[in-house]
């Protein structure tokens, strides 16, 4: 197992390797953004990008990238926005919002997930299921932002149950503050609904499957009740399905959702990228690029040793 | 042994044959042979569902088809009076729902400013005083019914004269009234551009500080204030004249209806009407206007029509290239495969975010915004169908019956082509089908984020229209929900119709449900 994981992880290294040197250099072949004159030096920010080696070929400037990165994790400094300031201590800064109101929306979404996925196995072709499954359809199709706009439209606007946009810190106090969590509901409700949908599904299609086992005939000929039975043979089973999602679904929080983060004015990473893009702040614009590969590849590598992890039969990559 | 203990001794001459001189046949197939695709048919037909799903996407496509084609406005059109209209159905008139009429809460000045609309134009601006309040400052406030397009209400237009003709001429051949009377109320500078129009009663105060309160005469009713003539064809106006213009006491005093200036003349005119003589029609839009002054129903249908053929070509090309790509890694294997499966793999994690912003900013200013994306689509979008496909030639490739036709000769092509991927079709199809509601979602939400940008004076999406539609969340929703409502049947739509298609696909379900 230790090897396996070794492997993957060298593996994801290099990839990142590589779709971090495309992602260089076809972000250093775009024209610089013109200096924006207003109040400023223009000599200044030309000479300020001299000094950050912005004239030399790609090539020299991105070993000094990478040097920065290896030696002093350095992944540069703002250059349109957040200026002079470091990209990754910006980053860290957002990093918070997104993986809470995240967090918080899994944490929401898992046992209710899991128990309508249950309760729909257990009864399954009774109307119970029948509705869950329709309603699961429904809400699994349903982009985020539909119910974004819904519950924004009104709980937050004609109930007025929350605020339209995620409280500023300065307001809120905390981060952890009550004012900060009523106010982060929303967009924890919009992202819950996709969420809770899918663990649905997944947990009724493979309980259902499980339930089918000899092994569970055993068990109740055994003299187990049906809850017993359940409880310890059909659940563990399906978990080996499941678990392996939910882990997925938790590195996955880090990213969050763009989306969500917009509507709701969530000042997380997914805001700090659009603006990158926006205003055309290449470091940034690099370092966030980075982050999601990095993010989508890690969730692959955690899905996969999650496998291993709950189900001793699978070992994947041990040839003995 | 012990059967032939029983049997007793039967002579041999009591043997006969059964036949001896007809011919013996097989008994005839009296069913007709299903075929595989006769099979995903009969079993897509029995999931309810999947058909009901597959009608809907019918008909959003056709609804994406058709309309511009019906519809008497384009994506280009913009009204600048009529902007974010209620949606409005001549069915529903008077029903207080879909009717284009809006609920909302006045103060005075307002209230004064579309009852006078009302007054005037003798249309029921309001169409419901549902009741009058006072807030804890002691402000007046009217919780009315309104209708959005009657309370558009006048508007100042220039015109050459030749245009100015052909108003009159319009207006003496279909006897309605479009040009009114001038107002002298003409410091009303505060309300910006036309707005000023709708002030043909005395104002309180007329400086440039006005809040627009009118001036009351003992019954409570507004004081006209129009501008006067002796001439009753000042500025060459020879039409008709409203009901009030009756050439005053001395009859002498006439409504004015123009005024020269540089260019020709600068008329009042009753927008609803003035809009009917341009576009020939009233202004009536079944999904609203967004904030732009654009009819809904026009530019959900172009916007519909652009995710469409994005998607589907989308779908098209990574059918093609993920399916080729595919069959070579599946049908070679080995280190072929390796190789090839590595690239895909390197691509399949470059973030799909990326991409789209990367191309985006490479490419739209050479080649357009809609290639740039499609590029950007194809780059990792082939990676899943050529995974899929792969598997399926693993799948098929041991078996006998490909085998055989090696053994006979067969080329790789033909082995290929015409012997395994028939096989794998479905879930190939089934690949692509999904493949198009999760292109089009992802569209409109990289339009939702301005990462890309569709809009031209021409071209819309659906994320464009529903970026378009935040502003304007808490006031006018409706902007927002149809584009809403259209992707989210979409995506539903797309989802059953793929499930129908992936259990119709698969002969292992076959007399499954029976």
């Amino acid at each position: 197992m230790g090897k396996y994981i070794t492997k993957r992880i060298l593996l994801m290294f290099l990839t990142m390797f590589v779709i971090m040197t495309m992602s260089f250099i076809l972000i250093k072949l775009l024209p610089l953004p013109a200096v924006r004159e207003m109040g400023r030096d223009v000599n200044l920010i030309l000479a300020k990008r001299e000094k950050m080696g912005y004239n030399k070929p790609i090539l020299v400037q991105y070993y000094l990238f990478l040097k920065n990165i290896l030696t002093e994790w350095d992944w540069g400094v703002g250059e349109q926005m957040y200026e002079g300031l470091s990209v990754w201590s910006i980053m860290m800064q957002k990093l918070p919002y997104t993986v809470l109101v995240n967090l918080y929306s899994i944490l929401l979404a898992i046992p209710l997930g899991l128990s309508f996925g249950i309760y729909a196995a257990l009864k399954k072709n009774k109307w119970q299921d029948h509705m869950i499954s329709t309603l699961v359809m429904v809400f699994y199709s349903v982009p985020s932002y539909v119910y974004a706009f819904l519950i924004q439209y009104f709980l937050c606007f004609r109930l007025g149950w929350f605020p339209l946009q995620m409280e500023s810190m300065g307001k809120a106090g905390s981060l952890f503050s009550w004012r900060m969590f009523s106010s982060m509901l929303p967009a924890i409700f919009s992202l819950a609904f996709g969420t809770v949908a899918g663990l649905t599904r997944y947990t009724r299609a493979e309980l259902s499957e499980v339930l089918t086992g000899d092994y569970m005939l055993l068990a109740r000929t055994k003299g187990l009740t049906k809850a017993q039975a359940i409880s310890r043979h059909a659940l563990r089973n399906a978990m080996v399905v499941i678990f392996p999602m939910i882990m997925g679904e938790f590195i996955g929080i880090l990213g969050g959702s763009l989306i969500i983060e917009s509507i709701f004015g969530i000042p997380g990473v997914g805001s700090l990228y659009i603006t990158s893009i926006n205003v055309r702040d290449y470091n940034f614009f690099m370092a966030m690029s980075m982050f999601y590969t990095f993010i989508g590849l890690a969730s692959g590598i955690v899905n996969d040793i999650s496998y291993g992890l709950i189900d001793p039969r699978i070992r994947m990559g041990s040839k003995k | 042994m012990m059967n032939e203990q029983r049997i007793p001794e039967i002579p041999a001459e009591k043997f006969r044959f059964i036949q001896q001189n007809e011919k013996i046949h097989d008994e005839r197939i009296k069913t007709k042979p299903i075929g595989y695709f006769k099979d995903a048919w009969l079993r897509f037909v029995r999931n309810k569902s999947a058909v009901v799903a597959f009608a809907l996407i019918v008909v959003l496509v056709l609804f994406a088809v058709i309309v511009p084609f019906l519809s008497q406005y384009d994506v280009s059109f913009r009204s600048g009076y009529y902007k974010t209209m209620t949606p409005r159905n001549r069915w529903f008139a008077g029903t207080g729902f879909w009717d284009g009429s809006k609920q909302e809460n006045l103060n005075a000045d307002t209230y004064n400013a579309i009852r006078a609309i009302g007054t005037e134009t003798g249309r029921d601006v309001i169409i419901r005083e549902n009741r009058v309040y006072t807030d804890a400052k002691g402000v007046e406030y009217h919780d009315v019914r309104v209708d959005s397009y009657y309370r558009v209400g006048f508007a100042y237009v220039n015109m050459t004269p030749e245009e100015y003709q052909a108003l009159q001429t319009y207006q003496n051949e279909t006897n309605t009234q479009v040009i009114y009377p001038l107002s002298k109320t003409y410091n009303v500078d505060f309300l910006q551009g036309n707005a000023g129009a709708n002030y043909w009663y005395k104002l309180k105060n007329e400086a440039t500080t006005s809040t627009g309160f009118p001036e009351l005469d003992e019954n409570g009713e507004l004081i006209p204030n129009y501008l006067t003539a002796s001439d009753p064809n000042r500025a060459g106006y020879d039409s008709l004249r409203v009901s009030w213009d009756d050439g005053g006491e001395d009859g002498n005093t006439w409504l004015v209806y123009a005024q020269k200036n540089q260019s020709g003349y600068r008329v009042r005119v009753d927008y609803y009407e003035y809009f009917r003589y341009i576009y020939g029609q009233e202004p009536c839009f079944l999904f609203g206007t967004n904030g732009y002054g654009q009819d809904m129903l026009t530019c959900m249908a172009a916007g519909a029509r652009l995710s469409f053929l994005l998607a589907i070509s989308v779908s098209a090309i990574n059918f093609l290239i993920g399916g080729i790509y595919g069959a070579i890694e599946g049908y070679y294997g080995g280190a072929v495969d390796l190789v090839m499966e590595r690239i895909s793999d390197l691509l399949y994690d470059v973030p799909f975010m990326v991409v789209a912003t990367l191309f985006q900013l490479h490419l739209a200013q050479k080649v357009g915004v809609l290639p740039s994306l499609l590029f950007a689509y194809v780059l990792t979008g082939w990676v899943g169908m050529a995974a899929r496909v792969r598997m399926q030639f693993y799948r098929f490739k041991g078996h006998e019956y490909v085998l055989a036709a090696r053994t006979l000769g067969a080329s790789d092509r033909r082995l290929i082509f015409k012997h395994i991927y028939p096989n794998s079709l479905g879930t190939i199809i089934t690949g692509s089908v999904l493949a198009i509601p999760g292109v089009i979602f992802s569209e409109s939400m990289l339009s939702y984020l301005h990462i890309i940008n569709l809009e031209t004076s021409s071209l819309t999406s659906i994320g464009t229209l529903l970026a378009g539609g935040q502003g304007y969340l808490s006031t006018y929703p409706h902007i927002i929900f149809f584009p809403a409502l259209f992707i989210s049947i979409l995506e539903i739509s797309f989802n059953l119709f793929g499930n129908g298609l992936r259990d119709a696909f698969n002969p292992s379900l076959r007399g499954a449900e029976d």
